[in-house]
């Protein structure tokens, strides 16, 4: 999975700089989508194998590998929890997020 | 080239035969069957190379002709009444994220009551879809316009989905003699279908995004925009169409003996034929009739129709719809282009043939004494009962 990347978006100032229907370049992501998590994947690291087992499951596609460990992009993840349960050395917690 | 004798069914699909769409996606309905049949004989037969997908539901048979315009694939897809209906939440996704689908419509009442014949109550309920809206009168603009639509829907200024109508049963069922084009003449008229709004291994897009309040009302903004501009395409598909297959229908509307006329009938569809003769009879009896036939009702051909009546006394519009609580939806929309056309004439509605009730001759007569002498503005026709009880 390669980690996306925001871009700027800049504001059309005429109808034609509108893309003809709804069709754009994939992957051109403007906005961050995570505003509506409230709990957040938490990892332990001294407890994980390496079995990217999270990474497979993860719907959102918002874990990455670094290296033989992982990281979570909180930037997109949305708090579903299914790392979690799926990490059987329980390596990730839900934690409640703090506003 | 050759002839043939042909029900508006068959002649459409022989005009769909001749654009070869890549897919074909339907679910049969009366009186809309036997366009798929003719179609689904012809991949059998292999004279027409296309993918003919069954579907469980005409929500299914747009989803799955979106789904094949999404990779730049040609789609056809055709329903009726009910089907159009079941259809309605996919017919806003195919014209909003400008998909140029063509689709046959068997133009059939609506239910409750159940009703299998022809009214245009099911398409012209759904005017504000977004879809280009054709009504033709008979088996060879059926064939011609199934052509036509694919030039329509898949020029680069237009990138709309086109819904031809057809009168369920009168037009539908009944049989013609019809001129078959042939392959070479339809394929010097259509060109292939190229779009860059599609699914690409190369050229990775995202489809079918949302919008939010800051930039939706652009999107519709260009969506209208786009059906304007269609107007202009419309002309020069009859005008291209003209010079290669010797026909033409007049684009946006037709006219018969309304440049000196003083009472001017409006009509679409099937009906357009009988009255066509009404005005010659009348004429012939020296009263100044004439007819305007509305191909398109969307884009409305609103400037067109009001060069056309703008000499009359009066004008009348007959269709096959009710609006429950005003008036005929076609009467609404050609009052419209009077008024902002500044024709400040008598107007008067027309509501007849509702669940396939005959319209007579002296039906049509009656309408151009009414336009003539005057009275209410929305009448009912040939109704069985009195209203007034």
């Amino acid at each position: 999975m390669i980690k996306p990347s925001l871009k700027s978006y800049i504001k059309p100032q005429k109808l034609s700089e509108y893309p003809i229907g709804t069709v754009y370049e994939a992957g051109h992501l403007v906005t961050k989508n995570a505003g509506w998590r409230t709990v957040r994947p938490v990892m332990d690291m001294d407890k994980c194998s390496g079995c990217f087992q999270c990474y497979m499951y993860c719907p959102d596609g918002v874990i990455f590998k670094e290296g033989k460990s992982v990281s979570v992009d909180y930037d997109f993840c949305k708090g579903c929890g299914i790392c979690a349960k799926i990490c059987k050395l329980n390596v990730i917690s839900m934690e409640a997020e703090k506003r | 080239m050759s002839k043939a004798f042909l029900s508006g069914n068959e002649a459409f699909a022989e005009g769909v035969r001749l654009a070869k769409p890549h897919v074909i996606s339907a679910y049969p309905i009366t009186p809309q069957t036997i366009v798929v049949e003719r179609l689904s004989e012809m991949v059998e037969d292999k004279s027409l190379k296309s993918e003919f997908i069954h579907v469980e539901s005409e929500h299914s048979a747009l989803s799955c002709a979106m789904g094949a315009s999404a990779i730049g694939a040609r789609a056809f897809t055709a329903t009726s009444s009910q089907g159009l209906l079941y259809m309605a939440e996919c017919l806003q996704y195919a014209s909003g994220g400008r998909f140029p689908i063509v689709m046959m419509n068997a133009n059939r009442s609506t239910a409750l009551p159940w009703n299998i014949y022809g009214d245009q109550r099911d398409s012209i309920s759904q005017l504000d879809c977004g879809w280009i809206q054709v009504y033709v009168e008979d088996a060879q603009e059926s064939l011609d316009m199934a052509i036509q639509s694919f030039f329509i829907a898949e020029h680069e200024k237009v990138s709309t989905p086109v819904m031809v109508n057809l009168d369920g049963f009168v037009l539908t069922h009944t049989y013609e003699a019809v001129e078959i084009p042939s392959q070479e003449q339809a394929d010097k008229f259509l060109p292939p279908f190229k779009t860059g709004n599609r699914m690409d291994f190369d050229n990775p897009k995202n489809m079918a995004f949302s919008a939010g309040p800051d930039s939706n009302m652009e999107f519709k903004l260009q969506q209208h925009k786009a059906m304007l501009d269609s107007k202009s395409v419309i002309e020069l598909a009859d005008k291209s169409f003209a010079e290669i297959f010797g026909r033409s229908y007049g684009g946006l509307i037709d006219t018969y003996k309304t440049d000196d006329a003083e009472y001017i009938l409006i009509t679409l569809g099937s009906i357009t034929g009988l009255v066509r003769e009404v005005v010659d009879e009348l004429r012939a009896e020296g009263r100044k009739v004439g007819l305007v036939k509305l191909r398109y009702l969307r884009p409305f051909p609103d400037k067109e129709l009001a060069e056309a009546v703008k000499n009359a006394k009066a004008v009348g519009t007959l269709e096959k719809d009710i609006s429950f609580g005003y008036e005929g939806t076609v009467y609404t929309n050609v009052n419209s282009a009077l008024i902002k056309n500044g024709i400040a004439i008598p107007s008067y509605n027309f509501i007849a043939g509702l669940g396939g009730r005959d319209i007579s001759k002296k039906d049509i007569i009656h309408m151009f004494e009414h336009i003539e002498k005057g009275g209410e503005y929305v009448n009912f026709i040939g109704l069985g009962v009195n209203a007034d009880e």
